[in-house]
């Protein structure tokens, strides 16, 4: 098979789809608050870009900030807690209790706590915590999975703890970390689209925001062009994380 | 000649699985090769831990006259850090040691040159065929000179002809230096063209099951492999060997 039709398939099918959709609502003649038609979707797209562009930068850079925040706050105690295997014990089951909670559960109370005034503040929270955990988990099973031989080696030509870390175990971590922060990436997205559906005021101009409001309104195809203007940006979000990590690890074993 | 490492009535237990070495003797003198032959779990592997400080007997004694970083291992695996170029790799003990990261560098440079890497300097261990990462982590053992070169089964992952163009190698660079070697094999004609001295042990505990010295110089003379010499050195450790597995039945 040609690689042209094999980049032509997934587009083929998705307008193949659509044109079903499309024939399904316009023969069927269904409300289009219950179902609207694929050309009403891209209407409202076409007419609201503006606020919808701006509402995934509101979502986007909320996830990106708690990304970056969660990145900090994961390495620095998954590098803390590697270095004391009491420790490390200590935090374990309250790592897990905490990541199996789902962040619905405790959005509310979190809300509640940044001060109602400020839901931002609760919205990134809560990205974090959805963030950290990947980042975390790749982290500390990174700087516990070097070589064993090469443990040896450095035991052998007498390497203090921290030329250890430095050379070692920090290096050793680096594909895991970048792993992490691969899975974190979307999960950031999906807390911040949670938080703001929690948070559910308009003090927050989120996609999630564009969501409630159009579906509360019954302007279901507003609410369509909410939800595919969000996926598109996951998936644009992961291929970027996607193609950095492939990059670095490229850089980084040199092939 | 003097003694560089002795394994003195040394014997290493593990909870579960009881003794698996010993009591077992060894002397290495300055600029000796000795091979180390035996079934697997036999614990040529664990008597090198002990000689490299690795390890610690559970009885009898270990004495080594070289200080830290005068003793070096080669793994079976060459124990490469993936993320740093030759290079780095092989100037790492200098640099654990403390030495300028400049100097270091044309050190293990030079080092590369010794094992015929010039031209792989610059590169990562993925980038490199499986002899040649072998050779990097043979550079990196001898860029400190040590006095005491310890090798677990270094050719245990390579195919034939690399193997003999390796153990010619490893002659021409013992000869510059003449530190001490233990070069732990399971190859029958291996430890006998690699050394001078080849010891037999058995299983269960590791104990010496023989031993056969050969009386040829070192490096070995080109045709050393059809050699009479080499022919019936290599049958005496065949010998003590299968005595050796009789014992493990």
């Amino acid at each position: 098979m040609s690689r042209t039709l094999e980049t032509l398939a997934p587009i083929l099918l998705v307008a193949v789809l659509l044109g079903l959709w499309e024939a399904a609502c316009r023969l069927t003649g269904v409300p289009a608050y219950f179902l609207p038609a694929p050309s009403a979707v891209a209407a409202a797209m076409a007419q609201d870009w503006a606020l919808l562009l701006g509402s995934a930068w509101k979502t986007l850079s909320t996830a990106l900030l708690a990304l970056a925040f969660a990145s900090l706050t994961a390495c620095s105690l998954a590098l803390i807690i590697s270095t004391n295997r009491l420790l490390e014990k200590a935090v374990q089951p309250l790592a897990v209790a905490l990541q199996v909670t789902p962040v619905v559960a405790i959005a509310p109370q979190v809300v509640i706590w940044a001060g109602l005034a400020h839901p931002d503040r609760a919205i990134i929270s809560l990205a974090v915590i959805v963030a950290f955990f990947p980042i975390f988990s790749g982290a500390l099973t990174g700087l516990k999975s070097t070589d064993p031989d090469l443990e040896r080696l450095f035991d052998l030509y007498g390497a203090t703890p921290w030329q250890r870390l430095l050379r070692l175990r920090i290096p050793s971590a680096t594909p895991f970390v970048l792993e992490g922060h691969k899975v974190a990436g979307g999960l950031a997205v999906i807390g911040a689209v949670v938080a703001e559906f929690v948070a559910g005021s308009g003090g927050s101009q989120g996609l999630a925001w564009r969501i409630l409001e159009s579906s509360n309104r019954l302007q279901t195809a507003k609410t369509f062009a909410a939800v595919i203007v969000l996926s598109l940006m996951g998936a644009l979000l992961h291929a970027v994380l996607q193609a950095s990590e492939q990059a670095i690890l490229r850089r980084f074993r040199g092939r | 000649m003097s003694v560089v490492a002795s394994l003195i009535a040394a014997e290493v237990a593990y909870p579960g699985r009881g003794t698996v070495l010993g009591p077992f003797d060894l002397a290495l003198t300055e600029g000796e090769i000795v091979a180390l032959v035996g079934p697997s779990g036999c614990g040529k592997s664990t008597a090198l831990r002990l000689l490299a400080g690795l390890e610690q007997p559970t009885a009898g004694t270990v004495t080594r006259t070289p200080e830290r970083g005068q003793t070096a291992v080669v793994f079976q695996a060459p124990t490469l850090m993936p993320w740093a170029d030759a290079r780095t790799n092989v100037a790492l003990p200098l640099e654990l040691a403390g030495m300028a990261k400049a100097k270091a560098h044309d050190q293990a440079q030079e080092a590369l040159k010794a094992v015929g890497l010039e031209n792989a300097i610059g590169s990562k261990p993925a980038q490199l065929s499986g002899g040649m990462a072998m050779r990097v982590s043979l550079a990196r053992a001898l860029v400190t000179r040590p006095r005491l070169l310890l090798l677990d089964e270094p050719f245990a992952a390579l195919d034939e002809i690399t193997r003999r163009n390796l153990a010619d190698d490893i002659h021409r660079l013992w000869d510059q230096t003449r530190p001490a070697v233990v070069f732990v094999t399971h190859n029958v004609e291996e430890a006998a063209y690699m050394a001078q001295r080849v010891v037999v042990m058995s299983a269960n505990p590791g104990k010496i099951a023989g031993q056969t010295i050969i009386d040829a110089p070192l490096p070995r003379p080109p045709g050393f492999r059809t050699s009479e010499v080499f022919r019936n050195a290599a049958e005496d450790v065949s010998r003590d060997l299968a005595k050796a597995m009789g014992h493990v039945q």
